[in-house]
């Protein structure tokens, strides 16, 4: 996505880092383009998939198995963008990113996939539907910015749902996590016990707790940015409006 | 010979906090500070920012007031940079942790392994060996922060003692739970692999201690001046000929030596995550180097010879 380098000198570095400063170029808007329609229609997918398997089931147990393989795909997908920000063509922090994304990744590979027990329980779609619909808004958020053409319903709905959608995903995960604790500590799944010759040992039991515990801190802060990061984007969006 | 007055600026919200007159065109930032302390006896000195610009950067304790680019009628801003604590109580702090807490293991207090153990000591002896290394290399950093170190800066923010203490605690347990384990398993190449592994380490402290005495001897007491440093008669110092800081490569290898002598997995993680933050600071003082001599020895790279 990156010009060719054109030599070391000054002006050329100062060219590149003039080019960054502004955002991404011609290409990697394209490129970005392209990545978010791609993953908003990923997950509408999924949401599709989950509607027309209640209607034809008649309840609402079990859809995960019918929407395991976009799930997996289109989340794990989802760590290119840990990528764009390596890159410097999303103005976001890759640590933030790559928080965000590997926590998505951890739950749905390491936790739904890796204990098959838990995968026909109900939290699972509480947090697959939450996940669902915030995804498919953010996507075209996204889309929309790129092309500066922003509908404000989109804009609201990004900044007003997660009210809602963002505790229902946590306490899916949660639950999920929770239910996954017995069948983990019975299989030792993922663990490593002494003697060893490498003197290590792993407790993916005791790992699941922490996680579990590290929601409390990290909830709360990421819920409340969310809260101040709406009042300052819809704030600005009302002016616009008013205006018009 | 004419006085300045000084008026000191918050650099965020622009207000007036202190206003000084009649001061000595010859006074330093540093009096400065001391005055304004005076006034506002919350901010001690190491605790103010003070500068020219509201966002610029800090000026020097030594920087005279009649040297700077202001009138007589001088607007500093000042900037708090929070609560401080003197690097000598972190480093304390922080390498008293370790020395204590491997020892802790080492013995086997109870509460750590199973009561049966209590008490006991390891049947290996690469075990005690590490042990020797582990405290002999945490009592070095103790004795060097005492005497050997000059500081450029008296303290660094208070929080920088949780975030260090952590690390260095939290890591030196876990190292030392398993390497004091009674289930421990010692090196899959025995004797050989741990007398090699000695060695490296062995000359790695010899070599990171003799790099602490050149930079030492390079800054007389009480001196804050910036020099290259060269190699000097002690062949361990020949280093500084291929390495901006011949004392984080030292130091990687000490910890390299440490992990093959207990083969402990732990102990590699800890190594890789201190070598990662040696080469971030390494580099730093490598460009810092490179900005401010324009002479500085081309051939010489931040950490690893030729490569990094």
């Amino acid at each position: 996505m990156a010009a060719p380098a054109k030599g070391t000198s000054r002006t050329a570095q100062n060219d590149v880092a003039s080019i960054k400063k502004k955002g991404p170029g011609a290409l990697a808007t394209a490129y970005l383009v392209i990545y978010n329609v791609v993953m908003t229609a990923g997950w509408l997918v999924i949401a599709v998939g989950l509607v027309r398997a209640y209607l034809s089931k008649g309840s609402y147990h079990g859809l995960y198995y019918s929407i395991e393989r976009p799930l997996k795909f289109f989340q794990t997908g989802a760590l290119l963008e840990i990528l764009h920000c390596a890159v410097g063509i999303v103005p976001s922090s890759v640590v933030l990113t790559g928080f965000q994304v590997m926590s998505r990744v951890f739950l749905t590979w390491a936790v739904t996939h890796s204990v098959r027990e838990v995968q026909s329980e109900d939290s699972v779609l509480l947090f697959v539907v939450a996940w669902t619909v915030t995804e498919i808004i953010r996507y075209s958020f996204y889309t929309f910015s790129l092309l500066n053409h922003l509908p404000y319903l989109i804009k609201w709905a990004r900044y007003t749902l997660f009210i809602v959608l963002y505790p229902m995903g946590v306490t899916g995960e949660l639950l999920t996590i929770y239910a996954a604790l017995p069948y983990v500590q019975k299989t030792g799944l993922y663990s490593v016990t002494l003697p060893n010759k490498y003197n290590f040992s792993f407790d993916y039991y005791t790992f699941l707790i922490l996680v579990m515990v590290s929601y409390i801190p990290l909830f709360p802060q990421l819920y409340f940015h969310m809260m101040r990061q709406r009042k300052k984007v819809l704030a600005s969006g009302e002016e616009h409006q008013k205006s018009n | 010979m004419k006085h300045y007055e000084v008026e000191i600026l918050c650099a965020k919200t622009k207000d007036k906090l202190c206003f000084l007159d009649k001061v000595d065109p010859n006074s330093t930032i540093g009096e400065i500070k001391a005055m304004f302390h005076r006034s506002h006896p919350q901010w001690y000195p190491a605790r103010q920012s003070i500068r020219l610009d509201a966002k610029g950067k800090s000026l020097k304790d030594e920087d005279i007031l009649q040297n700077l680019p202001v009138g007589t009628t001088a607007t500093l801003y000042f900037r708090d940079l929070g609560a401080q604590i003197s690097w000598v109580t972190v480093f304390l702090t922080e390498y008293g942790g370790p020395l204590l807490l491997y020892l802790m293991f080492y013995f086997r207090v109870p509460f750590i392994y199973n009561t049966k153990y209590d008490f006991t000591t390891s049947k290996h002896w690469v075990v005690h060996l590490a042990c020797m290394c582990h405290s002999f290399h945490y009592v070095k950093r103790l004795l060097e922060t005492l005497f050997v170190h000059r500081f450029s800066h008296g303290t660094m923010p208070l929080r920088n003692i949780f975030k260090n203490c952590t690390y260095y605690w939290g890591f030196s347990a876990w190292m030392a739970y398993y390497i004091n384990h009674p289930l421990y398993t010692p090196p899959a190449y025995g004797e050989q692999q741990v007398q090699l592994a000695l060695i490296i380490f062995l000359f790695c402290q010899i070599g990171n201690f003799s790099i602490h005495i050149a930079l030492r001897n390079l800054r007389p007491p009480g001196s804050k001046a910036r020099k290259i440093p060269y190699p000097t008669k002690n062949p361990f110092t020949w280093l500084f000929l291929l390495v901006s800081c011949p004392n984080y490569t030292y130091e990687v290898g000490s910890w390299v030596g440490f992990t093959l002598m207990t083969q402990c997995l732990p102990v590699a993680f800890f190594t890789l995550v201190g070598f990662i933050q040696m080469m971030i600071w390494a580099k730093g003082k490598h460009r810092s180097y490179l900005k401010e001599f324009r002479d500085y020895p081309r051939l010489r790279s931040p950490i690893l010879p030729f490569m990094l």
